[in-house]
């Protein structure tokens, strides 16, 4: 038995207590050890999940203790598929984030890395774990490093948007700590495996029922479902632009996963779609959460913004995949968690270089940006189509996946949304390309039009960004190979 | 009303705790000062706390210490029910509970000290006409 599923989770929690404790001898050290941590931490998911596609599912017994009564991390495909998602991007980001930091916040750029790492060891852990109170401690242990993130940012609106954050987060995370209690009382078990077993008998149970609908209700609040979104596009637009880029990624999406998690693993797909009556409603929600996502993404003026209730839209076509009641739209909703966290990084990533070169991304600051920052815009145009859904990347494939499962359950209105916001996406989308690329350089900068020098952000912000935009295109190209070896093994 | 004053009565702990967690949540969501708001927070937490504790509880049960566990008098000693012993697992989660709580509330503390720093007020309205104030956002 090998110790890669510990390493995981272990490696940056360690890595956060060093780059604390070296922060008060020199500031710069921290960063090297953030590098280490994580690096080690991407290595160990990679191996787990070979090992994973290899051999079938990983139990992994904390300190020995065997389950129920002991902590067990249980890899399956879907949490190792999402594990190296988690750390790839962490540490990606890490390398884009020295030269950001270093603008932004140098003056707490050791404090900034060390909850870094914590927040990336809560994003982990909860991934991975499979009990249901640990999972709560480690939900808690991802926000409380956001909200400290939210306030490091904007110090004007920062720690205002951050503690209305910690107001909502709290109450997310006191809903499925209430749930849980339910199903405590009623299994006697905390083990996922184990409530499964148990709940599995006693379906009429109306104890379980509350169960069920407190834990949704705290993860919907935590992955930000409309109408339950309200703190999220302060916070994240408000934050530091190295951690807008990883919280706006991971976060929902991780949550989506706990969602889908509890779904199959814990109450059981027999329960959800036939004891229980909800599904149509909740496609509803879902239908509706786009619609309202994309509606007023299109009303915003400040880029940030937008890219923050594109998010919301997006969580819109997860929840509806994953409610769908068919294996197709559960594909769907599996396949977008990774195609959406990579473009949502991508187009974040292109973001962060233009934040850097022009301190404020409103959208008539973009002018003529095409001609000063061609490479950065390349990568935004790539991730652009990817949100919007054009054939070569991956955006497509999950959408189209999401669209077959909606007419499998005859849920048309759900494959109207998504084709009414894929086209406010695209009105969205190409009003940028039109400012930045046809309208002129503002006045301001006193320079002549015809020759506009090129002023690219730092050759590691550039080139991270590069690699996740033709990452893109690689998923997209593969989504085939995703689908067979990693989603429809799980689902089965 | 005759069928539900039996039923508040046998499910006192949970009707205490959800009427602890209304109040807080009406802080919360109805109170213009943010302290006022952070004390509502922290009633609706320990709400669940209470009613994980309460959950534990058995009657005519004993603290989870084992009775003449070291070879007492008698043989059947070794003999252990578990109804004679509360149930200590929910009570020591919400020791984590506690620490997440009091972690929570250290930065949402801290949070808002910083926001009194910077616009000398806690009261909601008048922080939305400051923020009014500073202009168009960065």
């Amino acid at each position: 038995m090998n110790n890669y599923p510990a390493l995981i989770v272990v490696a940056p929690l360690l890595a956060a207590l060093f780059a604390g404790l070296a922060a008060w001898i020199e500031e710069r050290l921290s960063y090297p050890i953030a590098l280490v941590g994580l690096a080690v931490s991407m290595f160990s998911a990679f191996k787990v999940l070979m090992q994973v596609i290899d051999s079938g599912a990983i139990q992994y017994r904390m300190a020995g203790w065997a389950p129920p009564m002991g902590i067990e991390y249980r890899i399956d495909l879907l949490n190792a598929m999402v594990l190296l998602l988690v750390s790839g991007i962490a540490f990606l980001n890490l390398i884009a984030s020295y030269k950001s930091v270093d603008q932004e916040i140098n003056d707490r750029a050791g404090s900034f890395y060390t909850i870094y790492l914590l927040f990336v060891t809560g994003l982990l852990g909860v991934t991975a774990t499979g009990d249901l109170f640990n999972l709560y401690v480690l939900i808690e242990i991802t926000s409380l490093t956001s909200y400290a993130m939210v306030a490091l940012g904007d110090r004007d609106r920062g720690p205002l948007a951050s503690l209305n954050y910690v107001f909502i987060g709290v109450i997310g995370a006191s809903f499925y700590l209430l749930g849980v209690g339910y199903l405590y009382m009623q299994t006697g078990s905390l083990n996922m495996a184990d409530v499964a077993n148990i709940l599995s008998g006693i379906h009429g149970s109306s104890t379980v029922l509350v169960a069920f609908i407190l834990c949704m209700i705290g993860i919907w609040i935590k992955m930000a479902l409309f109408p339950l979104h309200v703190w999220l596009p302060n916070a994240y637009s408000y934050s530091p632009v190295a951690f807008a880029r990883i919280v706006a990624p991971l976060m929902t999406k991780v949550m989506v996963y706990v969602m889908i998690r509890m779904m199959i693993t814990v109450f059981g797909r027999e329960y959800i779609f036939e004891t229980l009556n909800l599904a149509d409603a909740v496609v509803w929600l879902a239908t509706i959460a786009i619609i309202a996502g994309a509606a007023m993404a299109i009303s915003q003026k400040n880029l940030k913004k937008m890219l923050t209730y594109i998010i919301v839209c997006e969580i819109g076509y997860m929840v509806g995949g994953a409610w769908m009641g068919n294996q197709l739209g559960m594909t769907g909703a599996i396949l977008h968690i990774l195609n959406d966290a990579l473009m949502t990084f991508a187009l974040f990533l292109a973001v962060g270089n233009m934040v850097y070169k022009l301190k404020t991304v409103d959208l008539i600051d973009l002018k003529g940006l095409f001609g000063k920052m061609p490479w950065t815009m390349t990568g935004f145009v790539l991730a652009a189509f990817s949100i919007i859904g054009v054939p070569p990347t991956c955006g497509f494939f999950s959408k189209w996946y999401l669209i077959l499962g909606a007419f499998e359950a005859g849920a048309y209105h759900f494959a109207a949304a998504l084709v009414i916001s894929s086209l406010l996406c695209a009105v969205l989308f190409f009003k940028i390309f039109e400012i930045s690329f046809f309208e002129p350089m503002s006045k301001g900068h006193g320079e002549s039009h015809a020759s506009v020098a090129i002023e690219e952000a730092p050759v590691s912000m550039l080139v991270v960004s590069g690699l996740v935009s033709l990452s893109l295109i690689i998923a997209g190209l593969y989504s085939g190979t995703i689908v067979n070896t990693i989603i429809l093994p799980f689902l089965k | 009303m005759m069928d539900l004053l039996p039923l508040i009565v046998a499910k006192y702990n949970y009707w205490l705790y959800v009427i602890l967690m209304m109040i807080g949540l009406y802080a919360m969501i109805a109170k213009n000062n943010l302290i006022k708001k952070l004390v509502g927070m922290n009633i609706f937490q320990t709400a669940i706390i209470l009613f994980y504790v309460s959950i534990g509880y058995k009657r005519d049960a004993t603290i989870p210490i084992i009775q003449n566990a070291h070879g007492g008098h008698d043989a059947h000693a070794a003999v252990i029910h578990a109804a004679d012993y509360i149930n200590p697992l929910p009570h020591v989660l919400m020791l984590t509970a506690i620490v997440v709580s009091v972690a929570t509330f250290g930065v949402a503390m801290a949070l808002a000290v910083r926001v009194y720093q910077r616009y000398q007020t806690l009261e909601e309205d008048e922080l939305r006409m400051r923020l009014v104030d500073i202009g168009p956002e960065k």
